[in-house]
Parts: C-alpha cells; sequence; structure tokens
C-alpha cells in the first residue's frame, strides 16, 4: 500500500500527470491530487508539477497556504518536481521582473537568451523551448536506472534553473547553452522536462519514481 | 545535443472517429481515436494534433472524450483544435487532458482570445493556427493574407504582421498552413513557412501539402520550420511515422528516433 499526493495549486491541469503515474503503479497504490495539508503531510511520496508564470505559481502556493507543507514534503520523503515544480525549488526566479521563490535550493532561474545559438548549428533557438531534447546523465541516480543517457524528454519551457552548487545538478541539456534540466539531492529529484508526455523514458522515471526510497 | 524536429501526425475527428478524407470530401471512417494514435505513438509520433471538423456545438462534449480516451492511454503531447471561440472553450480541453490548444478563426475576430487564453493558461498551450494564401501577382515581391472560412474568404490581414502580432499576444507557437498548397500533395509552401519562421522568435510548425518525405525533410532544411505536420501520407499508411523519422534523420535534421 502506497499513497502518492500530487500537489493541486490551481496551476495547470494534472491529470496528465496523475493519470501517467497511475500507469506505472501498481493496483495497490493510491493516487490522490490534493491541496489539502493534511493529505499531503500523510503521502508516502510527493509530486510537485507546475506550468505558468512563476508569479502566479508561488502566488497560488501562498493562497493554498501550502509553502510550508511543500518545503517540509521536500525535506522529509520522496519528493518529485516537475517543470514549475522545479523552478520554485530555487531561491529567485527572474520571471515576471524578479520573484522569490520557495529557496529549498540556492541560486537563480534565468531566461533563454533570444541571441544564442546552438553549438550543434547555425540555427537561431526559439522560445519557448517546445519539444524533444536529450538530457545527458551528469551523476547516476536511481530514477535514471534503465533510461538511456542522452535519451529525449518532452520539455516546454522559456526559464531554467542555475543552481549555485552545482552537485546537485543530475541532468543536464543544451538550448543555446548547456543548463541543469535535472536536480536531486537527498529525497529530492526536479525535472524540467515533462515526464508525463515523455513517452517511454518519461514513464520509466515515473515507475522509478514511484519504487524509490528517497536516498541517491 | 539540441533539440529535435518534431513529426505531427494530424487526425481529423468528426462524431468521435478518426475520418479520412480528400478535401473534406468522400471522409470515410478511419477509426478508434485511440487506436490510431496508440500506433502513432508506437511509430514514434512526437506530437498528436486533432482537428474537430464537425466543430458544431453539438459535438463539443464528443471531441472532449476523444481528447479524455486518448490522454488517459497516449503519453505524449496532444493538440486539439477546431471551434475554439472562447476561454471557455481552452479550459475544457486543456481539462480534457489537451496539452495544447489551437485557436484559428476566432483569433482572427478576436485577437484578444488569444491574449487573456495566454495569460491564464500559460503561453506553452496556446498555438495560433494562422490559414494564409497568397495575394501577390506575379512580378511583386511575396505577400500572403490570412483567410478564414477554409481559405474562402480573404481577412485583409497580412500573414506575417499577424505571426509578429499573435507573438505578441501571447501565442507559444504557429500552426502555418498554406491554403494554396493543401491537399495538393505538392509540398509546403516553404517560402510562407520561412518567411514566418523568420519573423518571429516562438516555433513554427509547418502544415499544408504534404505528398512525400522529402517535403517533410524540405519544410525543416528549407522552410525553417521547427516541425512539420501531415495527415493524408500517414492516414492512408502510404510512409509510418517511423520511415519519415529515418528519412529526416538520414537528411542530417535533428530527430528523436
Amino acid at each position: 500500500m502506497s499513497f502518492i499526493a500530487v500537489i493541486d495549486y490551481g496551476m495547470g491541469n494534472l491529470r496528465s500527470v496523475s493519470q501517467a503515474v497511475q500507469h506505472v503503479s501498481n493496483d495497490d497504490t493510491t493516487i490522490m491530487i490534493t491541496a489539502d495539508q493534511s493529505v499531503i503531510q500523510e503521502a508516502d511520496r510527493i509530486v510537485f508539477p507546475g506550468q505558468g508564470a512563476a508569479r502566479d505559481c508561488m502566488r497560488a502556493l501562498k493562497k493554498h497556504n501550502l509553502v510550508d507543507v511543500v518545503l517540509d514534503a521536500a525535506n522529509t520523503k520522496p519528493f518529485l518536481g516537475i517543470c514549475m515544480g522545479m523552478q520554485v525549488l530555487m531561491d529567485h526566479s527572474e520571471e515576471n521582473g524578479g520573484v522569490d521563490c520557495l529557496g529549498k535550493y540556492a541560486g537563480n532561474v534565468r531566461y533563454f537568451s533570444k541571441t544564442a545559438t546552438p553549438t550543434a548549428s547555425n540555427e537561431r533557438i526559439k522560445i519557448p523551448q517546445m519539444g524533444w531534447n536529450q538530457i545527458y546523465h551528469k551523476t547516476d541516480h536511481p530514477l535514471w536506472a534503465g533510461i538511456p543517457n542522452n535519451a529525449r524528454f518532452y520539455f516546454v519551457h522559456s526559464y531554467y534553473v542555475t543552481p549555485d552548487d552545482d552537485r546537485i545538478t543530475t541532468g543536464e541539456t543544451e538550448h543555446g547553452l548547456r543548463y541543469t534540466s535535472a536536480l536531486a539531492q537527498d529525497n529530492v529529484f526536479a525535472i524540467q522536462a515533462h515526464p508525463e508526455k515523455s513517452a517511454d523514458d518519461g514513464l520509466r522515471l515515473l515507475k522509478n519514481f514511484t519504487r524509490w526510497n528517497g536516498s541517491d | 545535443m539540441a533539440l529535435a524536429k518534431r513529426i505531427i501526425p494530424c487526425l481529423d475527428v468528426a462524431n468521435g472517429r478518426v475520418v479520412k478524407g480528400v478535401n473534406f470530401v468522400d471522409i470515410r471512417d478511419a477509426g478508434d481515436p485511440v487506436e490510431v494514435a496508440a500506433r502513432y505513438n508506437r511509430e514514434g509520433a512526437d506530437e498528436i494534433t486533432f482537428l474537430d471538423i464537425t466543430a458544431s456545438s453539438d459535438n463539443r462534449e464528443t471531441i472532449l472524450h476523444v481528447v479524455e480516451d486518448v490522454a488517459s492511454q497516449v503519453f505524449i503531447p496532444l493538440t486539439v483544435g477546431g471551434g475554439v471561440r472562447k476561454v471557455e472553450d481552452v479550459r475544457n480541453m486543456l481539462n480534457a487532458g489537451a496539452d495544447k490548444v489551437a485557436i484559428n478563426t476566432a483569433a482572427v475576430f478576436n485577437p484578444d482570445l488569444v491574449k487573456e487564453a495566454s495569460e491564464y493558461f500559460g503561453s506553452q498551450c496556446i498555438v495560433v493556427a494562422i490559414d494564409a494564401k497568397q495575394v501577390s501577382t506575379e512580378g511583386e515581391p511575396l505577400a500572403w493574407n490570412i483567410f478564414t472560412h477554409g481559405g474562402r474568404k480573404d481577412a485583409e490581414i497580412d500573414a506575417l504582421e499577424w505571426a509578429k502580432k499573435m507573438e505578441d499576444y501571447g501565442a507559444g507557437e504557429l500552426l502555418v498552413t498554406s491554403m494554396d498548397k493543401d491537399g495538393t500533395k505538392t509540398g509546403f509552401n516553404l517560402a510562407l513557412t520561412k518567411a514566418i519562421s523568420d519573423a518571429v522568435n516562438i516555433p513554427v510548425i509547418a502544415s499544408g501539402g504534404v505528398g512525400n518525405l522529402q517535403h517533410l525533410a524540405d519544410g525543416v532544411l528549407k522552410g525553417g520550420a521547427d516541425a512539420v505536420l501531415a495527415a493524408s501520407i500517414f492516414h492512408f499508411a502510404e510512409y509510418t511515422v517511423g520511415e519519415a523519422k529515418q528519412y529526416m534523420a538520414d537528411q542530417g535534421i535533428e530527430i528523436r528516433l
């Protein structure tokens, strides 16, 4: 019996995330989309998604009184941040003229440069980055199990995280520059891509998460 | 290591079924949307687009069920278009499991819909579909206007200006269809695709006119498209999505294989 909470703070449709987690879970796993503090506290594992703008996400977390309970979960149990759910773990985001975030990790969230060009070609990069890009496994991690190095995941974003401590970077991707597309420390794993939309490799990552004990 | 160009099969949906039709004439049933989507997913489609070709209000519920059914079993991005008129339509499609919603005619009559929807739901899920037709004559510099009503009505808006405006209004992506080329199987309108792709900073999907695999490759190599959309070459099983991807990769295009 396992209980996974998908945190719902009103930022985006969480159905695809929960359906994908359900798809890879055993029958005895319960998945709940919730904004209820006590439910989040009781859960064995946390999925923390999010989309939209940083300012709106932080506002919504505060409005739902979820800041402390999310940070507490990120300190104590297997925790998977996805997309904006990764970005708001940082100190600060450049989006919307500057937004203070949850501050679980020291570092900033930056905008892709419109003038950057990929190293592989002379093409201009497009923003948002929309589509399938590769994730290089900078470090080993239980959530990478069975996923080939440099496998492609589906990304949609205009901002990327820059953690001060590069030892927490576990995955890197290139879009005009090489950036941290996955980070991991202790019981937290966070990824900029959408595993729930990344076909077999994404489902594999979610499956690994449902079995992960929260240590690396 | 770089972002891959996408191949997007487009499914025309009428009354909850996938239909094959040439210019909407002689529409034939082509199966269950979940089965067709699952097959394209297995073949390696990077994304799937549903176009609700009935798009009458009676049938709005039906397309939502199609999206729900597919989204529960196929874990790649889904785009839905056809008949989106209000923010409420966008919300319903996203709630049903669509990742992106394409807004077409409604954007022309009410550009603020694009602004409102992208501010509310985020640019990442708002695709503006641009149906353009050449209006310049021979000897003149190339120019295209936006057309509505399936290409019959000139909205008298310059396509490049419109593309830039939609980017400003918060579109996350543009789906550019040449009404001159659509259904001809003679390839994308590369000049149009290139002109729009150069004019904006957001991704551009080329659409309309694909008849063979070289056309798909040209959309990227000559048209500068970030993604290519095709319907009939995949529907009629002339080529699989996998064959198309391999062909493009062989031409040096960055592809997810």
